[in-house]
């Protein structure tokens, strides 16, 4: 009698998957928030891990009719190392060490955080689900779907056209050597026997008969060794790799006077994010600048261009030109695909505002793929978006903007972007 | 002999098909030997992934999708991967055929352990403990899980994930009162549970309602001057109280309901068998595969590794240690099936006063008979001897709010030993440790409220979660529910109440 043993590693992995979908969905909510914090904390280049989220303990317990504390009640324990009967003792304090009586674990836990990881997909998926994003963009970012097939080696298994011959030749030549090796040591000696046999005066007959038969018995052996065998059959191995194409460079313009304040700043931090995933995709190494400007502009590192803070007045035109500084200076256009992304509550210099306009359309948006521009402010719009505005009819596909109170305003501002390259 | 030409079996740590078949073939031929009996059963290979999947959804190979199930995926995932467990090695299903699970990551020597202990342990229990035999239906279990997932799956492309997930809460939420713990619950198959389901559907409905019931009889009752009480006599199942007379559910949450309460029952028995159990599993993996040691099949080095794995899971840390965290069941459970047997083979003067018809029996005959008739509760007031309570140096603390200290009440020793057992047996009946609280009244002629009854019992107060499944419980039943508590005294007081707000079911969190 032999036992039924099932291997069940190739069934849907993911049984449970549908239980943490729904876990998800229920604490959307609370995720969401989660992962709002987490944008925070990350750097716009950081979208491709999972998230810990935590969650606070009581919104997530299944309540049950249980005991609560007080009353009377007898516990036993074990490893008695001083107690007799009748002894009295103090009640151990709350997490006093190990001497918690087990008691502890009647009341009193589920207020923790319940702590857990999102995956990339779940992470993207709420990050995305905030912007608003259309379905066939959401799964154009979440997807890296453009690959390309290398050559890696050789495998034994495949399909017919892939057979590589010569290997195949090769390893087939080494498997009858390998097998017809001890059958032709055998057969060289027993012809030397039987030379050596006939060459005395009176061979025995019945030696020789026997001799000729090994012989020929042996020599049946090695025509039977096939001469291609499924064992050497050698196949051409490919595997697919994620291909972005080449490299781009993203301009991150942000004002940071004074009226900019955290809320602005983060938005404008989702913003950003938004077009480094959708780059992200696309090419295969992506450069970031950050460039923050007041009165004047200057080139800072992540952290300094979202944390830090100034006062003062606006010139846009400033960080315009220092994008265009760097690009000569670093980025040339037939090297890089160049893409911009402007970010600011509306405020300008007045007489700077048409300035800034001719930048753009002379210089900046001739060298680049996509320029965007968001004026995060619910007030009414002032005269850079005026100028602006001009520019968008006659740059259709490389300019955009969008006044935004709300992360799902942002997307608009890409739509001409994905739908480019989405055909 | 042709012992000594068989190659030793689970030799390696990379484990295979064949080797698998050899030492399950082997263990099953000294469990014969031993005379276990047990269901048919299967081996079934996972990953460490499938495990936690098999954890989350308590266990069971197919189970209906709840989100609860996905935190408890989430909760296993996280300790598993921040190392703070280890994954049971074992999952064992109580159906005929018995399936245990074995994990793909394990070695040979875990691979012995687990079928020794799965396969042939468990099994044997779940085939001859009477709880297991009066509340379970192996042959039948598989088929009504599947049925249940099939079935909710269908509410919730009829009825929205919503509504049922809302339904769903609320059963899980009172799912401890949903055992009935005196009377038998018929046999289910798929096939007979569909059609019953379709045939119960149609009845239920035309008949639910006690509480629409025609004028005459209220007049009746009015003229007695006494209000009859429904139910007559309080109703401890409250899911099933729920299920048969909430006014205003539509049949497929009736069914639901039904579902829950009928999975819950099924595991009720393992909840009261832990110690029993988990100690019958592990004293026969023991003692399977020391015999095959003996017998020269196995190696030194699967000895150690066994031992490592076995010693690991009977340890018991004393109070003050930090790994302290109640009694292990394993250890309990192991010590004292092998202190039953030194007890039969090789009794002193003490076990002979204490257990004068066990000492000197046959073992094997009083292992089974112990197997089969006990639980918990009973298993330890009626076996737990003197010389374990030493051993384990068991002492039980007195925590009586009205006291400003706790007292010692008793330990190990000659005055101690009875209450000590006592107590420790009483630990794990459920009955004590659950809150007794019974369905009391619903007002038939006024508001159609429902009113349970929480008995206290030693003053223990309920935990505050009571007001959050109160809120589940209104949802289900449809009108205003309320809590009472009745003290030692006989006082009762109303503890709480909720009115069921419908526009709040609707936004499906609570």
């Amino acid at each position: 009698m032999t036992v039924r043993i099932i291997d069940r590693r190739q069934d849907s992995r993911n049984k449970s998957s549908i239980n943490r979908g729904r876990f998800i969905r229920r604490f959307k909510g609370q995720i969401r928030k989660a992962v709002a914090d987490a944008i925070a904390k990350r750097g716009i280049r950081d979208l491709e891990n999972g998230e810990k989220i935590g969650i606070p303990g009581k919104d997530i317990g299944e309540p049950h009719f249980r005991h609560g504390r007080g009353g009377r009640r007898e516990t036993v324990h074990p490893g008695n190392d001083r107690f007799a009967q009748g002894d009295q003792m103090d009640r151990p304090t709350e997490g006093g060490g190990g001497q918690g009586k087990g008691q502890a674990s009647n009341e009193g836990d589920g207020l923790d955080d319940f702590v857990f990881t999102l995956t990339r997909d779940e992470f993207l998926d709420i990050f995305f689900d905030e912007l608003a994003l259309p379905n066939l963009v959401k799964r154009q970012l979440a997807r890296i779907d453009e690959y390309k097939r290398v050559r890696a080696g050789y495998t034994q298994s495949g399909v017919p056209t892939n057979i590589n011959l010569v290997r195949t030749m090769r390893s087939a030549a080494g498997r009858r050597l390998a097998i017809g090796g001890p059958y032709r040591r055998r057969l060289r000696d027993l012809q030397n026997e039987l030379e050596s046999l006939l060459d005395e005066a009176n061979p025995d007959p019945d030696e020789i008969a026997r001799l000729r038969h090994e012989i020929a018995i042996l020599r049946a052996k090695q025509e039977a060794i096939p001469f291609i065998d499924p064992f050497d059959l050698r196949y051409a191995n490919r595997v697919r790799i994620p291909q972005p194409s080449t490299q781009a460079v993203m301009f991150c313009l942000m004002d940071v006077s004074g009226s900019m304040d955290e809320a602005t700043k983060q938005m404008a931090k989702r913003f950003f994010m938004l077009l480094y995933l959708f780059l992200n995709r696309n090419y295969e190494h992506i450069e970031v600048v950050f460039i923050r400007h007041h009165t004047i502009a200057e080139e800072v590192d992540e952290d300094t261009f979202f944390h830090s803070r100034e006062t003062g007045g606006t010139i846009v035109s400033s960080a315009l030109k220092l994008m265009l500084e760097i690009i000569q200076a670093r980025y040339s256009s037939t090297m890089w695909n160049i893409y911009g992304a402007q970010a600011s509550d509306g405020d300008n210099w007045d007489s700077d505002s048409p300035g800034c306009r001719e930048l753009l359309s002379e210089s900046i948006l001739p060298v680049v793929q996509y320029f965007a521009y968001v004026e995060i402010t619910e007030a009414e719009p002032q005269n850079l978006w005026r100028e602006y505005e001009k520019l968008v009819a006659a740059h259709a596909g490389v300019f955009a903007q969008q006044r935004i109170v709300a992360p799902s305003d942002i997307y608009p501002v890409f739509r001409e972007l994905f739908r480019k390259k989405l055909v | 002999m042709s012992r000594k030409r068989q190659p030793k079996i689970a030799e390696g740590s990379d484990w295979t098909f064949e080797e698998l078949d050899r030492a399950d073939a082997e263990i099953g031929r000294v469990a014969r030997e031993y005379g276990l009996d047990c269901y048919r059963h299967q081996l079934e290979i996972i990953t460490a992934e499938q495990m936690m999947d098999a954890y989350a959804a308590i266990g069971m190979p197919v189970y209906y999708h709840h989100w609860s199930f996905g935190k408890h995926f989430l909760e296993t995932e996280n300790r598993y991967k921040r190392g703070q467990m280890g994954l049971a090695y074992e999952i064992v299903i109580n159906s005929d055929p018995c399936i245990a699970y074995l994990m793909e990551e394990n070695t040979m020597a875990m691979q012995a352990l687990v079928i020794a202990h799965a396969a042939y342990g468990h099994n044997s229990f779940f085939k001859g403990n009477h709880l297991f035999k009066q509340w379970t239906s192996a042959d039948a279990i598989v088929d009504y899980l599947v049925f249940a997932r099939n079935y909710i799956a269908e509410c919730e492309e009829r009825h929205g994930v919503d509504a049922v997930e809302q339904l769903i809460d609320a059963c899980h939420a009172v799912s401890s009162l949903g055992v009935d713990r005196y009377k038998r619950s018929p046999q289910l198959s798929l096939q007979k549970e569909r059609e019953r389901q379709r045939e119960r559907e149609a009845y239920l409905q035309s008949q639910v309602n006690e509480l629409w019931r025609t004028l005459p009889k209220h007049e009746a009752a009015a003229q007695s001057g006494e209000e009859a009480r429904f139910p007559v006599e309080p109703e401890e199942n409250l899911l099933y109280f729920v299920e048969k007379h909430a006014p205003l559910l539509e049949p497929w949450q009736r069914e639901i309901i039904r579902i829950v309460r009928k999975i819950g029952q099924y595991f009720y028995p393992q909840r009261q068998t832990q110690v029993m159990n988990e100690g019958w599993a592990t004293y026969w993996h023991h003692t399977l595969l020391n015999t095959l040691y003996d017998e020269g099949r196995v190696g030194d080095g699967f000895m150690f590794e066994f031992l490592q794995s076995h010693t690991n899971v009977v340890m018991q840390p004393p109070y003050n240690s930090n790994w302290y965290s109640g009694i292990n069941p394993y250890a309990l459970g192991f010590a004292m099936w092998q202190d039953l047997r030194r007890i039969c083979e090789a009794p002193d003067d003490e076990d002979r006063a204490w257990f004068p018809g066990v000492a000197g029996s046959d073992w094997r005959e009083t292992f089974d008979f112990a197997m089969r008739n006990f639980k918990d509760e009973s298993f330890i007031a009626q076996f737990l001897s003197p010389r374990l309570m030493r051993q384990f140096r068991f002492f039980a603390v007195l925590d009586d709010d009205e006291r400003d200290k706790l007292e010692v009440s008793a330990i190990h020793d000659d005055p101690g030993y009875r209450a000590l057992r006592l107590k420790l047996s009483d630990q794990y009946n459920l009955g004590s440790h659950d809150p007794d609280i019974q369905v009391w009244n619903v007002d038939l002629r006024g508001d159609r409220s429902l009113t349970l009854r929480h008995f206290k019992h030693r003053r223990r107060d309920l935990a505050p979660d009571y007001e959050r499944v109160l809120e589940h419980l209104a949802y289900l039943w449809g009108f205003a529910v309320r809590l009472e508590q009745q003290d030692e005294k006989g006082e009762v007081s109303l503890l709480a109440e909720r009115m069921h707000d419908r526009r709040r079911s609707t936004d499906g969190t609570s």
